[in-house]
């Protein structure tokens, strides 16, 4: 057995255990550090590992959700670090903690690292939250909401031809169908197209149904390098090919119709140097699957988001992370040997991270 | 014992209550709009863009020549509210849009009131609506919003 060579970096990494909570509406009854706990007791119990077993811990969270400052500190508390171990923390989808822990295991320093990130929408009004990581001068004093700034980038994409409110529902009613099969989803039905076709808009050109749910959640992964891998886990999903871009916070300074972040990270990554077979992509508005599908260029042979995706599930800060650890299963259990996973930061996909995942065929 | 969890509820205010300056651009801009001008950053290649950045997008080159655009403008790119919430910036049902403004090479993003979506269109000509000049403070809410061009 041995690491496929990566196209980035030169030490390989797996994504080697991975544990979510089920992404719920409102999480009333367990804070933030009360609803990590078992999903870091899980992530460990899956890999037998323990916190001591880490090198490094990295997680991903937002102040602004929680109202209070150094959230993240508190949140530690559910590794219950001591004594105290090399830690971080990004201000970003915990897809980027990911990112920054992978760096670290490339130094060749240590070779196991604990990743997580959590999010719970329901302490507040979301789109408020949100409108904070806009240009506080020339947009932020507007108010604008997330789903009218979807609705933005959704027109764009039909004016330019490139997909139809058509194609909207049917990747609402496919990431739907494909939750039924994962207890951790939140929106999980049956609907045909042409009934939620019916619905009103709620910011027109954008329907109820292409909405993300709002979610509160915590996901978690562990890192292995290089042998000691296949200490945890069967089948490694080697990380051959990781990479994020970011573009202009002016975002009506972009093509909103395209993702030329995305892309580029997409090509970084070597997307493109073999076949894909499931692609987990994070654009949380239904619209924002399509353009992120073809600046990744995944053709229709491509399994999108077999999860349901963030269609389905949407905890803000992890739901970037938890694409990873489900294209990550995929490998595990033999129903994909190469993967994309992708995950979105900032307004309307401005900032893009693409990895791809192999398993030994 | 009853099995009843009474969860405790309480607003939780969380604010950043400092001052800063905005710096001769993103401040060029707002006194412009003071003064019911709409000002742009001359960038890499003669692109004009508005609001003005202090940086180029695409070259990071840094930017200092201001130029006055619109005040007409092309939508394009818009969605409608029809039930807009309490921050929104028009009480009525009204336009999210990306405007850019005549003279420009990007979009500004500003409400558009309108009579109704069937009066909007990407393509379509509008025009900037400014607070009367008494009211303006030099901030973006001075631009209001821009109006359908014939409306005007």
């Amino acid at each position: 057995m041995s690491a496929p060579k990566p196209v980035v970096g030169n030490r390989p990494v797996a994504i080697c255990s991975f544990a979510q909570s089920p992404s719920l509406r409102r999480v009333d009854q367990a804070n933030e550090v009360e609803m990590l706990m078992p999903v870091i007791a899980e992530v460990f119990a899956k890999a037998n590992m323990t916190k001591d077993d880490m090198g490094f811990i990295c997680s991903g969270s937002t102040d602004y959700l929680i109202g209070g400052p150094f959230s993240f500190v508190m949140a530690l508390d559910a590794v219950g670090v001591w004594p105290p171990k090399s830690e971080s923390h990004v201000e970003m989808d915990a897809a980027w903690a990911l990112y920054e822990a992978w760096v670290q295991l490339q130094e060749g320093v240590i070779d196991t690292a604990l990743v997580y990130g959590f999010g719970k929408s329901s302490l507040g009004d979301l789109s408020r939250v949100l409108a904070m990581q806009l240009d506080p001068y020339t947009m932020g004093p507007l108010w604008p909401d997330q789903v009218s700034l979807a609705a933005l980038q959704a027109r764009a994409l039909l004016d330019r031809g490139l997909s139809t409110e058509q194609e909207f529902a049917e990747i609402a009613a496919r990431s739907r169908h494909d939750a039924l099969k994962n207890p951790n989803a939140q929106v999980r039905n049956e609907i045909p197209v042409a009934e939620l076709l019916e619905e009103a808009y709620a910011v027109s050109p954008l329907r109820r149904h292409t909405l993300p749910p709002l979610s509160d959640a915590a996901a978690a992964v562990i890192l292995v390098a290089g042998d000691r891998a296949y200490d945890v886990v069967d089948r490694p999903a080697w990380i051959t090919g990781i990479d994020h871009r970011v573009e202009t916070h002016a975002f009506g300074a972009r093509d909103l119709a395209v993702s030329t972040s995305t892309a580029m990270a997409a090509k970084i990554a070597g997307v493109g140097n073999g076949p894909v077979d499931i692609a987990e992509l994070h654009g949380p508005f239904a619209p924002q699957e399509v353009i992120v599908r073809q600046a990744i260029g995944l053709d229709d042979s491509v399994t999108i988001n077999p999860s349901g995706g963030p269609l389905a599930a949407n905890p803000m800060m992890a739901a970037g992370l938890i694409r990873m650890g489900e294209a990550a299963s995929r490998i595990w259990d033999g129903s994909a040997t190469r993967a994309v996973a992708h995950a979105t930061s900032g307004p309307l996909l401005q900032q893009n991270l693409v990895c791809v995942l192999e398993g030994e065929s | 014992m009853a099995d009843v969890v009474e969860v405790f509820r309480s607003p939780h205010v969380l604010e950043y209550p400092y001052v800063r300056s905005t710096g001769p651009i993103v401040g060029g801009y707002l006194s412009g709009l003071r003064d019911g001008k709409i000002l742009g950053a001359t960038g890499a290649a003669g692109r004009v863009i508005v609001p003005p950045t202090e940086y180029d997008p695409d070259t990071a080159e840094e930017l200092s020549e201001l130029v006055e655009v619109g005040p007409g403008g092309v939508v394009t790119t818009w969605a409608w509210v029809s039930d807009p919430r309490e921050d929104a910036p028009l009480s009525e049902p009204f336009a999210w849009a990306l405007v850019q403004p005549d003279g420009a090479d990007t979009g500004i993003l500003t409400p558009v009131a309108a009579s109704g979506p069937d009066a909007m269109a990407s393509g379509m000509r509008v025009t900037a609506s400014f607070l009367p000049s008494a009211e303006r403070q030099g901030r973006v809410q001075d631009l209001r919003c821009f109006v359908p061009e014939e409306a005007s």
